[in-house]
């Protein structure tokens, strides 16, 4: 051991903790759960990273952000140089690093992981991103000399805006179209407030402004526009839609009054800020018992909601085991801490009714037969097993289709039975020169990072072929 | 933001004309289709009927009836005031051709986008006659304007006070037993376009209405305008407002629209006590 390896004070195996709004009293509120670390805290845990020489950590990032140099900033308290650094790949620092899943990415492959907990990257990478809106300034980013090159980018959620930024600053003028009247996306009608303030967002995107990037608001594409008249006038289009068409289970009762959709409970709540209501015009109705259907995080997200608008009880319906539960484990966590009630292993056959809004939920207990294609226990239904779950709102969770604005819209775009785009995973090409696509509309319902690394990628390809690379090939259907 | 361009009141005190500058929605529009609206940065999204389409100019038209907090606000706007958001074409246009007769019929300020698909029924060589009703004469809309563009008028007025006695179904019913409608077209309160339906019916004459249930985004994405047309669940907003009336399950559709009756008029009450002077200004 030589001398300077000796001086090193031993690495603290746990991360350091980050400090969070009483479970009780945030159940009542809108205000963000996780508060985030102090510079001390920080401080003590960038010390946990080791600095490796080839750091697994940023292959384990879909857009590669060079966590090992932004947490040697904060380490030596450059901390204007840590975000710099991070926004060098991530246009979304503030974003990701509160809901990006890290423990199956980057903090999964961290090293120090294999013997103690992870370095908590997302936290500190949140630190230096609000650091930055707290004390920084905002570093105008290095724009190449303009191409002449014009780009029509579809939807302005995570993956849009990361292929907006990439190409912007390759020196390309670019347009975005947005179908609400608010450019974010998910992020801003999805995930709700208490897990990303919306002046995060906003935020972030106004760096978009700063790279000359155009957003055009209340534009929907298939609608005011199709992406064929889009081509006329760009030499490329990224379609970034998301897969805004949301699921039902098409049981008895589900369009009685008090069942929502997933996207219109959190769309009224995020998005027209409902949660307001009458201070601002769009209502929403919260009963005493709200059951939720579904147990991913748009699940936790929803049913998180639910209680803080008021609900007595409010109740996750998942019809498989808490162990395949696909939300983050920080949702569910946080959510039984909040006193979210769990009914696992549970699913609904109907919706009761009473003059014309629902009344309780009629479910049947499952139990866990062979594996299904997904690998995991297929949920089979217990004979005999039927029960009542009182709800006076049922918000139906179970995930989104394609929506078919766009895909059916555009001449010679290839699409899957389910009818997403079919585009390449590398490259984001589609069946048409030129056009583009990724995100959830290529992949069904996915993360923010994912719908990222797809812009990232398509952006690159892109590049290439406004820049006259050779033709590129297109997908062609299997 | 989109300008109001001029503003007409078209039946006192509450009924009025707006015309929007909207180039792009305009060259695209479709009878049949309808925007949504955000007024301001509070503001709820509504879907509002287009009542005309004017590419040459540039420009959409929008009747408005103060029936609400929003719809409120939005007749207090005046020419050269902008509206927040305006978010269109959405919704399929209403499918035109040429079919030989058809009746077009409407009810309270529902006649207002019965206008351009009537213009278009027309222009694609059909006969066309509408059917509009009111509670009494002084209520009635749009008459010249649908005589502009139409074979015939036929008015019905509860009270009597003009055309016929009775309801637009009275009328409707008339017009049917000549065995030559091809196809009835209703816009207007759904309670109005069942009935229309069940007249319809009978007489085996297929008929399109518009249905109208509470919407947020009008894309698809949030599935708040969920209606049943044979059985099947369907959204208003991407699949319609166009369905077949003699699918469309009505008490479901009016149960829906009643979802927030509560708030709505809470709203409109608390915005009401604020502003005294709503509805004396024009």
């Amino acid at each position: 051991m030589t001398d300077e390896e000796r001086k090193k004070p031993k690495l603290i195996p746990n991360r350091t903790p980050i400090p969070e709004q009483d479970p009780k009293e945030r159940g009542k509120n809108f205000n963000e759960v996780s508060l985030g670390y102090s510079v001390e805290q920080a401080l003590l845990e960038a010390e946990r990273c080791i600095g490796c020489a080839r750091p697994p950590c940023v292959k384990g990032c879909p857009v590669n952000v060079p966590i090992k140099d932004f947490i040697a900033y904060i380490q030596a308290q450059d901390f204007q140089s840590a975000i710099n650094k991070i926004k060098e790949t991530n246009i979304l620092p503030a974003v990701c690093g509160r809901v990006c899943p890290q423990e199956d990415q980057c903090e999964k492959a961290c090293v120090v992981g294999k013997k103690f907990e992870p370095v908590a990257i997302g936290r500190l990478e949140r630190f230096a991103a609000d650091w930055e809106r707290e004390h920084g300034h905002r570093l105008k980013p290095k724009i190449a000399p303009s191409t002449g090159k014009k780009v029509a980018i579809i939807g302005s959620g995570p993956s849009g805006v990361t292929c907006a930024s990439d190409l912007a600053q390759l020196g390309h003028q670019v347009t975005i179209f947005e179908a609400l009247h608010e450019p974010g996306g998910v992020l801003l009608y999805g995930i709700p407030e208490f897990r990303l303030p919306k002046k995060m967002v906003a935020g972030e995107i106004a760096g978009l402004a700063d790279m000359g990037v155009v957003i055009r608001t209340n534009s929907v594409v298939g609608k005011l526009m199709t992406v064929d008249e889009l081509m006329e006038e760009y030499d490329a289009c990224y379609i970034a839609t998301g897969a805004g068409l949301p699921n039902f289970m098409g049981i008895e009762g589900e369009n009685l009054n008090g069942v929502y959709s997933a996207n219109e409970f959190l769309t009224r709540t995020n998005l027209m800020k409902a949660y307001t209501f009458p201070e601002y015009d769009t209502p929403i109705k919260v009963g005493d018992r709200v059951a939720v259907v579904g147990g991913g995080n748009v699940a936790m997200d929803s049913v998180r909601t639910a209680l803080r608008l008021g609900a007595k009880e409010a109740t996750i319906i998942y019809r498989r085991s808490e162990t395949e539960l696909p939300a983050r484990g920080e949702e569910v966590h946080h959510a039984k801490e909040e006193g979210i009630r769990f009914e696992m292993l549970t699913s609904p056959i109907r919706i009761v009714g009473e003059d014309g809004w629902a009344k309780a939920i009629e479910c049947v207990k499952m139990e866990l037969g062979e594996p299904d294609d997904s690998g995991r226990r297929r949920p089979v239904p217990i004979a005999g097993s039927e029960f009542e779950v009182p709800a006076d709102i049922v918000i139906m969770a179970i995930g989104t289709g394609a929506n078919p604005l766009v895909p059916r819209s555009t001449r010679d775009l290839e699409l899957t039975q389910r009818g997403y785009i079919i585009a390449d995973e590398e490259t984001g090409r589609t069946s048409r020169p030129g056009v583009y696509a990724g995100g959830d509309i290529v992949t069904g319902s996915a993360t923010v990072i994912l719908a990222m690394g797809a812009g990232r990628k398509a952006a690159n390809d892109i590049h290439k072929y406004l820049m006259g690379e050779p033709e590129p090939e297109t997908v062609q259907k299997a | 933001m989109a300008k109001i361009l001029e503003k007409r009141l078209i039946r006192p005190p509450d009924v009025f004309y707006f015309k929007i500058d909207a180039p792009q929605i305009s060259r695209k529009a479709q009878p049949g289709q309808f925007v949504i609206i955000r007024l301001h940065d509070h503001g709820e999204r509504i879907p509002l009927s287009l009542a005309d389409i004017d590419p040459d100019e540039g420009t959409i038209s929008l009747i408005v009836m103060a029936v609400g907090k929003t719809s409120a606000e939005f007749v207090r706007m005046k020419a050269g005031d902008e509206i927040s958001d305006l978010c269109g074409p959405l919704g399929q246009p209403t499918h035109i051709e040429k079919l030989g007769k058809v009746i077009v019929i409407g009810g309270g300020f529902g006649v207002a986008p019965l206008f351009p698909i009537a213009r278009a029924f027309k222009a694609a060589g059909n006969k066309v006659v509408c059917v509009m009703g009111a509670r009494s004469a002084d209520l009635l809309i749009y008459e010249k304007e649908m005589g502009e563009v139409c074979d015939e008028v036929l008015v019905t007025t509860d009270d009597g006070s003009k055309g016929v006695k009775g309801v637009v179904t009275v009328a409707l019913e008339q017009e049917l037993e000549k065995g030559d409608t091809n196809l009835v077209v209703a816009v207007g309160p759904a309670i109005m376009m069942k009935f229309v339906c069940l007249t319809t019916k009978n007489f085996g004459v297929k008929t399109m209405v518009s249905l109208n249930p509470i919407m947020v985004d009008g894309s698809g994405m949030c599935g708040a305008c969920r209606v049943s047309v044979g059985g099947e669940t369907r959204f208003a907003c991407t699949d319609g407002p166009d369905f077949d009336g003699h699918l469309v399950d009505w008490d479901l559709l009016m149960s829906r629209q009643k979802m927030y009756l509560g708030e709505e008029k809470e709203s409109f009450e608390a915005w009401k006590a604020r502003h005294p002077d709503i509805l004396t200004e024009a």
